[in-house]
């Protein structure tokens, strides 16, 4: 797989977002218009912007509450927008089933671990890789050659994938036995599967120790440089935010208070005020 | 990795060997009068039930939805194939039976039948999250009740008799072992992780680009053919038909099977059946206590072992004659739960 070795600078974009020089003349692999929700009478997220470049990493910080999740979940229609547009690679996501969203290139993780528990770490990965495997019911129920050929490939790459994050000798576990740190791993490695040209990460750190967490940086960079992604985090842990982060958005109250650069976001007064100011760390 | 092609056809030839030799000796053994009449009846009402119970387990334990409704699908399959076998018939075609040619057509007509009232019912219930269904397949089965009680072709609620007697054990193991083969074959492929990850979390599974609609009603539709094809079954072996044949209670004897059995194990369904069939057959005292008695077992069950007595493993033949040749020679690198189950028959 191609890694790239020198990143090209940061140069602005119009909708107020920095995006990698290289990136600027491409579609961008997401682009969000004034998107907004209500439940109810609240409004959870309001007039939100932002453009992602095709192998950018961009976080999505603020406040417990702030709407962060609820964001990945318009990303991917599991809530319907109010308000506002969302294009994946130019094409308007509108009215469209998660699942479809998924085969757009749109693959993302969960807060609470949301994994197959009571099926293998490798029926995990090879559900990822379902819509990459061609063969009809009949085909199964016969077991005809078409089955036997996806059903061989399909695990390979289910174990290439695993070997990521040297996951192989796992494989015959069931998801729900893994520990904590593992499980989180192998959501992402489902997600992988995939093959998505977006990765959304949703606090992939949370209830990890510092060690951990720096493997995660290296690895989240390893996915964005393999696979030549674009990957969205949303995380509380500043060390990482701010470490890997080529952008970062902060979101307040369902508005967003402040975009760009870590050290742009670093030196904000109303970011500080709004966010880092309140947190402990 | 998880089965290669050399190792399913070892394992399919052992199970066809296994399946015809109990097949013969249950054949010889009607033959020489070994099993009489009663005990045959009994045979035959166990393969039909295990053929309910297995369906069942497709929206049951491998989708995990809670239909309430199986007896109805059975209640269409029974009257569609008794309809036509009692106004149709084929001509002998050489050594070919028209008799058996007419009621193996009635029964596939029955079981899709079934299944295109399965799609109907199941469109509107399985695009919804949550337990829409239990409640719809509740009404289902009741309005199917009332409407075979109210229309002629049905015979209303005198019933309708002059059905053959065509199940025998011959077509009750077929049709057991098509039901069993489908779903085995099916689950364990990228259809049935599909359909296993619907069960497992709904949000998580259409997140990975799995069509939650589309799984739910393919999982739904079988096990709606199958249970028609039972149903089929059913009619040609009592022979009269009355629209309380196919009851609430008979959905929820059928639930208990599956659930005692094991959510997810084809193999717990065929003994929870075969067993729950017998006991009431042969200990009168027990079928007049038997709803209450399903009742306490179920809540007994929820209580201790929710996945039902078996849980998702299922017997191998494969297995035991691995283990019985090779021993302890090779300790399997896998943790016990890592099952690669092939289904022995009973
Ligand atoms: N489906 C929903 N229906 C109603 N309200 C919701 C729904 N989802 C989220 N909310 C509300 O929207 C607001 C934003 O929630 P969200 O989960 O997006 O916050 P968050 O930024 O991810 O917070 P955290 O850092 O705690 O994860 C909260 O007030 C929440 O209660
Ligand atoms: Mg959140």
């Amino acid at each position: 797989m191609n890694r790239k070795q020198e990143r090209s600078p940061l140069v602005p974009v119009p909708s107020g977002f920095l995006m990698r020089e290289e990136d600027v003349d491409k579609t961008p692999v997401l682009e969000i218009r004034h998107l907004g929700v209500d439940f109810g009478g609240l409004v959870a997220v309001e007039d939100f912007n932002m453009a992602l470049g095709r192998t950018e990493i961009a976080g999505l910080i603020g406040p417990n509450g702030a709407g962060k999740t609820t964001v990945f979940n318009l990303l991917t229609n599991e809530i319907e927008p109010t308000r506002g547009i969302i294009m994946i690679d130019g094409y308007d996501t509108r009215g469209r089933k998660p699942h479809e969203i998924c085969r757009m290139g749109v693959a993302r993780t969960f807060q609470n671990i949301r994994l197959f528990r009571n099926m293998t770490v490798l029926e995990n990965v090879k559900i990822g890789l379902h819509n990459e495997m061609k063969y009809s019911i009949g085909e199964a129920v016969l077991r005809l050659p078409r089955y036997w050929d996806n059903e061989s490939i399909s695990d390979m790459r289910a174990l290439e994938l695993l070997s990521f994050f040297n996951m192989q000798d796992m494989a015959g576990w069931k998801a729900g036995s893994l520990p904590y740190g593992a499980q989180r791993r192998l959501e992402i490695v489902r997600a992988l599967a995939t093959n998505p040209s977006l990765l959304l990460l949703d606090e992939p750190a949370a209830g990890m120790n510092p060690s951990e967490t720096v493997e995660l940086m290296n690895n989240i960079r390893r996915i964005r440089d393999e696979f030549s992604i674009a990957i969205l985090l949303i995380e509380h842990d500043m060390n990482l935010v701010m470490g890997v982060c080529d952008g970062i958005v902060v979101l307040n109250y369902g508005k967003i208070i402040a975009k760009g650069s870590p050290e742009d976001i670093m030196s904000d007064p109303v970011v500080i005020e709004a966010y880092l100011g309140k947190a402990d760390q | 990795m998880r089965e290669n092609r050399k190792s399913f056809f070892g394992r399919t030839i052992l199970n066809t060997c296994l399946c015809l030799a109990f097949f013969l000796i249950v054949e010889y053994m009607i033959g020489a009068k070994i099993l009489n009449r009663y005990y045959t009846n009994i045979l035959n009402l166990v393969l039909i039930y295990v053929i309910a119970a297995v369906s069942l387990n497709l929206t049951c334990g491998y989708l995990g939805q809670l239909p309430l409704g199986h007896a109805g699908f059975m209640s269409i399959g029974a009257y569609t194939a008794a309809i036509i076998t009692t106004r149709f018939s084929i001509p002998d075609l050489g050594p070919i039976s028209g008799e058996a040619v007419l009621f193996l057509l009635a029964t596939i007509a029955g079981g899709i039948l079934a299944m295109v009232a399965g799609i109907v019912i199941g469109l509107p219930a399985l695009r919804l999250k949550g337990d829409y269904l239990a409640i719809i397949t509740l009404a289902f089965g009741e309005i199917i009740r009332v409407l075979v009680q109210n229309i002629k072709i049905t015979g209303g609620a005198m019933g309708m008799g002059g059905i053959g007697r065509y199940t025998g054990f011959g077509w009750g193991f077929f049709w057991t072992i098509m039901v069993v083969a489908f779903t085995f074959l099916l689950v364990n492929s990228r259809h049935g992780r599909a359909i296993k990850s619907v069960r497992e979390d709904e949000i998580a599974a259409e997140s990975v680009g799995i069509n939650l609609t589309y799984y739910k009603i393919v999982a739904f539709a079988g096990a709606a053919f199958f249970a028609g094809v039972s149903g089929s079954l059913f009619a040609h072996h009592i022979c009269y038909l009355e629209p309380g044949n196919f009851g609430y209670n008979m959905s929820i004897e059928m639930l208990v099977m599956v659930v005692l059995g094991g959510l997810g194990s084809i193999s717990g369904s065929i003994i929870s059946a075969t067993v729950l069939t017998i006991v009431p057959e042969v200990l009168q005292t027990f079928a007049s206590w038997k709803m209450i008695i399903y009742s306490l077992l179920l809540v007994v069950v929820m209580i201790f072992k929710p996945s039902g007595l078996m849980g998702d493993y299922e017997l191998s033949a494969a297995r035991l004659v691995r283990k019985v040749f090779r021993k302890k020679e090779e300790t399997p690198k896998l943790p016990e739960n890592y099952t690669e189950g092939e289904e022995t028959d009973e």
